[in-house]
């Protein structure tokens, strides 16, 4: 809604835009509080709101907007009221949602920056909400946002995805905008579970969003919501039900989402259309050999190592090569594991992640060094972010007490 | 290009509100194909159709304009067009004839000083 008031009022009056949808949400509380929640609450929202927005609109008929055309329309009783009814339709609103998240991309803004302005414009959070999610301080993503809502309104129009060049060229910066969010919400290091599936659904929504528009709907868009699809469908299980972290170990596969794995292995076939094939293409597939398989020990590890080692050819990042050395300590051992843990480059940049330091713990517990491995599970516990992350790794130090094997614990 | 008014005449009492719904679309498809090829200088304003008049010297002030439906002038608009004869053209696909109304079209005059 904020994303077609903002066309119908200009970027520069985004403040207003949504202000009127607040307006119409303390409103809905007020009367919903005696009368209880009507049949059809988006409908009931977005009348209020449109009506207020005809209101300021009829006010003030000199508002200006990008557009000389819808400017006249919006100015004239005449045409007025059926042209914010026609904005205020499904497709229509669907339409500037896009052209909303495109603008958001804006290559000014910090990807940050990019992700914190998507959740607060189109999936309506508010800053306590982003702060929260993000584990960042309530003043710190204020000052962000308002940043980069300036650098928006600067821009002479939202963003015309109409325009085939332009929109092929901003779509990577939409996905990889798309791509945080999402697993913001799956590794998110907020306590509040609620909070961290909720941001995961929104990235899926708007990858949906694109995968709606033949311009957007690449190869990569397709890999992309399939890698969505694939993770999201073991959230259910990431959780014990006394709200303790799970690894991929001991996951419940049961619990996992068989509607939405069909649906990512469907994207994922159509991903293979053409001969792109973006890092997305590869984390999909490795999340494919991941639910395809019963069990761990039923994974095809090895195809899972030979991926990685795709990824890293193209897309090399720490966080890259340790999840493959994880795969290679499934594969080939854990001796085989901290060989490769240890050959990582910028090794010094997974420091402050406490996964790192789990997973040499793993491997060093798999190799009967039980102190040496509780010493690598105290450093990871000390980088814990959250009460159930502190959880996790104080069990893996526990442990380490035990002078028997343990299983592995790496990997989610 | 010179510029025209347009002055909407005739009023449809008997509307129902559907029949209401799809006048008030047809006029809005009207000015939006008018104002795509770059006829309209401002849509206008539709026109409640009581008001006041205010006559002559003495001022006096009458409720009113209390004409016959097909005389109230019911809105206007302000076109751009080459000639009277185009903007005369372009009035033909207004929504108010087929109920009957009609459409004056006067060039602007430009007042000499």
């Amino acid at each position: 809604m904020v994303a077609t008031l903002t066309r119908m009022f200009g970027v520069h009056n985004l403040a207003l835009a949504e202000d009127i949808v607040q307006d119409a949400f303390c409103r809905a509380l007020e009367v919903w509080k005696f009368r209880g929640v009507p049949e059809n609450p988006s409908a009931w929202l977005m009348a209020v709101a449109k009506n207020r927005a005809l209101d300021l609109l009829r006010r003030d008929r000199t508002v200006r907007t990008y557009e000389p055309e819808l400017g006249r329309l919006l100015q004239s009783e005449w045409t007025l009221a059926p042209t914010v009814e026609e904005l205020l339709t499904e497709n229509a609103i669907e339409d500037e949602q896009l052209r909303m998240m495109f603008a958001c991309c804006h290559p000014r803004l910090s990807e940050e920056a990019q992700v914190a302005l998507i959740l607060n414009i189109l999936c309506g959070f508010s800053v306590w909400e982003i702060a929260s999610a993000f584990v960042s301080s309530h003043a710190a993503i204020e000052k962000r946002i308002s940043r980069a809502k300036k650098v928006l309104a600067s821009s002479k129009k939202l963003f015309d995805t109409t325009d085939a060049t332009a929109c092929l060229s901003r779509l990577p910066a939409v996905h990889r905008a798309l791509y945080l969010l999402f697993n913001e919400g799956y590794h998110s290091a907020s306590p509040e579970a609620a909070v961290r599936d909720e941001l995961c659904h929104e990235a899926m929504r708007l990858a949906a969003l694109l995968l709606r528009r033949p311009l957007a709907a690449t190869p990569a868009t397709h890999a992309l919501s399939a890698l969505m699809c694939l993770n999201a469908a073991r959230l259910p299980s990431r959780l014990s039900g006394s709200g303790e972290l799970l690894s991929l170990f001991e996951q419940d596969r049961s619990l996992w989402d068989r509607q939405l794995i069909a649906e990512g292995l469907k994207l994922l076939e159509l991903s293979a259309a053409g001969p792109e094939l973006s890092e997305y293409h590869i984390e999909a597939a490795i999340a494919s050999v991941h639910v395809m398989a019963c069990s761990v020990e039923e994974t095809d590890w090895g195809q899972i190592v030979s991926l990685y080692d795709q990824l890293m050819a193209t897309h090399p990042s720490p966080v890259v090569a340790l999840n493959r050395s994880v795969a290679i300590a499934q594969h080939q051992g854990p001796g085989r594991g901290l060989e490769e843990i240890r050959r990582i480059a910028n090794a010094d940049r997974l420091a402050g992640y406490p996964f790192y330091h789990a997973a040499l713990g793993e491997f060093e517990l798999q190799s009967g060094r039980n102190e040496i491995a509780r010493e690598h599970f105290a450093n990871a516990l000390g980088l814990a972010r959250n009460p159930v992350e502190r959880k996790f790794f104080k069990q893996r130090m526990d442990a380490c007490g035990n002078s028997a094997r343990q299983g592995p614990s790496t990997g989610f | 290009m010179s510029e025209f008014a347009f002055l909407y005449r005739g009023r449809d009492v008997d509307a129902s509100p559907e029949q209401m719904q799809r006048s008030i679309e047809k006029w809005r498809a009207w000015f939006k194909e008018l104002s795509e090829k770059g006829h309209i200088k401002d849509i206008g304003q539709p026109l409640e159709d009581a008001g006041k008049v205010v006559k002559g010297k003495q001022k006096t002030v009458t409720d009113g304009p209390f004409a016959e439906a097909k005389d109230v002038v019911a809105g206007f608009t302000l076109v751009e067009a080459r000639n009277l004869d185009e903007a005369v053209e372009l009035s033909k696909d207004c929504p108010i004839l087929e109920s009957g109304g009609s459409v004056e079209v006067r060039p602007i005059r430009a007042l000499k000083m």
